[in-house]
């Protein structure tokens, strides 16, 4: 009788299996004393399916081919001066905004992941954690070296880790990252794994890369494909993951659903940065932020979430609001940036009137009646030689850590959404439900959050005013302030002639 | 909800009223001028009379906005901490109930923003 074949998963277990091992000179939970703590049952780690099926060599092979490729394209771009094929010089914000903000966590990340890949007690857990740490550095460091071509002809991209840590927007992705790190192990991968790469993966990477496409920036479009590989595997991890716990114990399931409807309301609130990257910082936008939401939200989350409720787990709290919010986040942050854009490290500048004619078009319900106005009132300021940044400081959600701008859009969506509770004799203030609930889960873990605009007014920053707060940062004057009249758009001039015709205003 | 953590979480507030070298925090929104994206944030003397929060902090910041010299302070609308409040003037931030991280928002009738749209 012929032999019996072994499936894919049989052989990639008698591969792999049994290089870990029940400890005898130590106890188990003395050698893994973190994969408890968090009240997740695991009750059989064989039930483990690996993700990625890959064995070490097979992964460097990979790997080592992703990287061949994207330095030679690398190589080639700053070689032949592939900034001179940007759609226009203003676009760089984008990128700006995602060096400083995206590539510290993909670090973060990378931490997370390599604490993750000693702690699991399951060595296929492990194992793929692992993995993931490495590809995670690995972003970091390509997108590091991607971008960097662009800091040799423009501002704002040079101390990217340095304001990551300080910057007052820049606390959003840092608090966001921070709070996973934080958290137990099963938490961190609920977090990152399916909250941020699964769920919500294409609102942070199809506007960056689409973006990037749509403006002539091919290192950065060559970054997102060598990536792209890499992300369809975290995706698989962070579905394998919740369906393991999911499937372990029924104990687990409101856990997953408190870690779930905090994780997603945490990454959306991040993910409104990139809303107004892709609706304002593009010169070409091929898509909005709302249709990109309908899509990769509304249906396909909604698909993946129907899916799951085989297992009991609902759509995430508040996640209709979300979709409602759809509709303003994108221009409430611009607003913000273009408000105070002579503190942001990337320069700010206001819609054109073709910008504004696309957003009339994308936002039908709420652009011409809620946000054209000011934009408009700006120019004329601008025009007028009146126009000024302004003064003071906004208040800060204590959660999400950014600035309080949110309004209650589903009853009358010019009215700031102000919520508060008390804990320990202080007022703590948040810009929602979501962010309020989160707080009030585990009170001992906010209440130590590093609020920019406090410690400004501690005096941690540098200094009382705010020339001493942006030294502090690092930013040069010709890092801030309007794109037009900028270093920036004086090269760009250079390159493309004087009275080339103006892309932003 | 008990605590999970490893190990406890360590003691730190950090934005202890006494960590901002005598002042405390005091947030003010105005009501209908979202020009302004967010209430501002302003450190003060808990000793300082209201009138110096309305005339000097605010107009600080305020002052930019056309509408903010033609408020009649005696028909404004305040609401401190989520209740409709009178402030006294002369009276300091503290006699007032203003504490730290206190939220302060005002509403200033007839004046509704930039061409009445409330910003």
């Amino acid at each position: 009788m012929p032999a019996k074949k072994l499936n894919l998963r049989k052989r990639y277990e008698l591969l792999t299996r049994g290089m870990g091992w029940e400890t005898t000179h130590q106890k188990m939970d003395d050698v893994f004393p973190y994969d408890s703590f968090e009240g997740i049952k695991v009750t059989d780690w064989d039930k483990w399916e690996d993700p990625f099926r890959l064995t070490m060599d097979a992964y460097w092979k990979f790997q080592a081919e992703k990287e061949k490729k994207l330095y030679a394209v690398i190589d080639s771009f700053a070689q032949n001066n592939g900034q001179t094929n940007l759609a226009d010089a203003s676009y760089l914000s984008a990128i700006k905004l995602f060096i400083t903000g995206v590539t510290p966590i993909e670090y973060a990340a990378h931490r997370g992941f390599a604490h993750l890949g000693r702690h699991f007690r399951g060595d296929g857990a492990r194992i793929a954690c692992q993995m993931q740490a490495i590809d995670e550095l690995r972003h970091q460091q390509t997108q590091v070296h991607t971008i960097s071509h662009y800091n040799k002809h423009f501002n704002g991209l040079h101390d990217p880790f340095h304001q990551f840590d300080r910057v007052w927007y820049l606390s959003v992705p840092k608090a966001f990252s921070e709070d996973a790190l934080s958290s137990g192990p099963f938490e961190f991968i609920t977090s990152i794994s399916f909250a941020f790469e699964y769920v919500l993966t294409n609102l942070l990477f199809v506007p960056f890369m689409s973006g990037a496409a749509y403006n002539g920036d091919m290192a950065t479009v060559t970054f997102g494909f060598s990536a792209q590989s890499d992300e369809s595997r975290h995706m698989t991890l962070g579905l394998e993951i919740i369906k393991f716990m999911l499937e372990q114990h029924e104990d687990n399931l409101p856990i997953v659903q408190r870690w779930m409807d905090k994780h997603f309301w945490r990454a959306y609130r991040l993910l409104s940065l990139v809303a107004a990257m892709q609706d304002y910082m593009l010169t070409n936008s091929p898509m909005s932020w709302k249709e990109a939401w309908d899509v990769y939200f509304v249906e396909n989350g909604g698909a993946l979430f129907e899916d799951l409720s085989r297992y009991g787990l609902k759509m995430p709290k508040y996640h209709e609001l979300a979709t409602a919010e759809a509709d303003h986040i994108s221009h409430q942050i611009w607003s913000v940036f273009c408000s105070l854009g002579n503190a942001t490290g990337f320069h700010t500048f206001l819609p054109t009137e073709e910008k504004m004619a696309w957003l009339s078009e994308k936002y039908p319900d709420t652009f011409d009646q809620y946000y054209r106005p000011r934009f408009e009132y700006w120019h004329q300021q601008q025009k007028d030689g009146t126009f000024e940044f302004q003064k003071g400081l906004p208040q800060l959600c204590q959660v999400c850590q950014i600035p309080m701008i949110f309004t209650e859009v589903q009853t009358d969506p010019m009215q700031i959404s102000y919520r508060v509770t008390e804990h320990g004799g202080d007022k703590y203030h948040f810009c929602s439900d979501g962010c309020k609930d989160i707080f009030e889960n585990e009170p001992e873990k906010y209440v130590q959050a590093w609020l920019p605009v406090h410690q400004i007014y501690q005096g941690n920053c540098g200094g009382p005013t705010l020339p001493d707060v942006l030294k502090w940062y690092k930013f040069t004057p010709e890092d801030c302030g309007h794109y037009i009249g900028s270093q920036d758009h004086a090269r760009w001039q250079e390159w493309t002639g004087a009275d080339s015709e103006a892309k932003q205003a | 909800m008990a605590i999970i953590a490893k190990d406890g979480y360590i003691d730190l507030v950090r934005d202890r009223v006494e960590n901002f070298h005598g002042n405390q925090l005091v947030y003010v929104g105005w009501d209908d001028h979202l020009l302004f994206s967010a209430a501002q944030a302003f450190p003060l003397p808990p000793e300082m009379p209201f009138q110096a929060l309305v005339s000097e902090a605010m107009a600080s910041v305020f002052n930019d906005h056309p509408d903010f010299k033609e408020i009649d302070w005696a028909n404004a609308e305040w609401v401190l901490d989520g209740k409709p409040f009178s402030p006294a003037m002369e009276a300091s931030l503290k006699e007032n109930g203003v504490g730290h991280k206190s939220l302060i928002r005002f509403k200033t009738p007839g004046l509704k923003g930039i061409n009445g749209l409330r910003l």
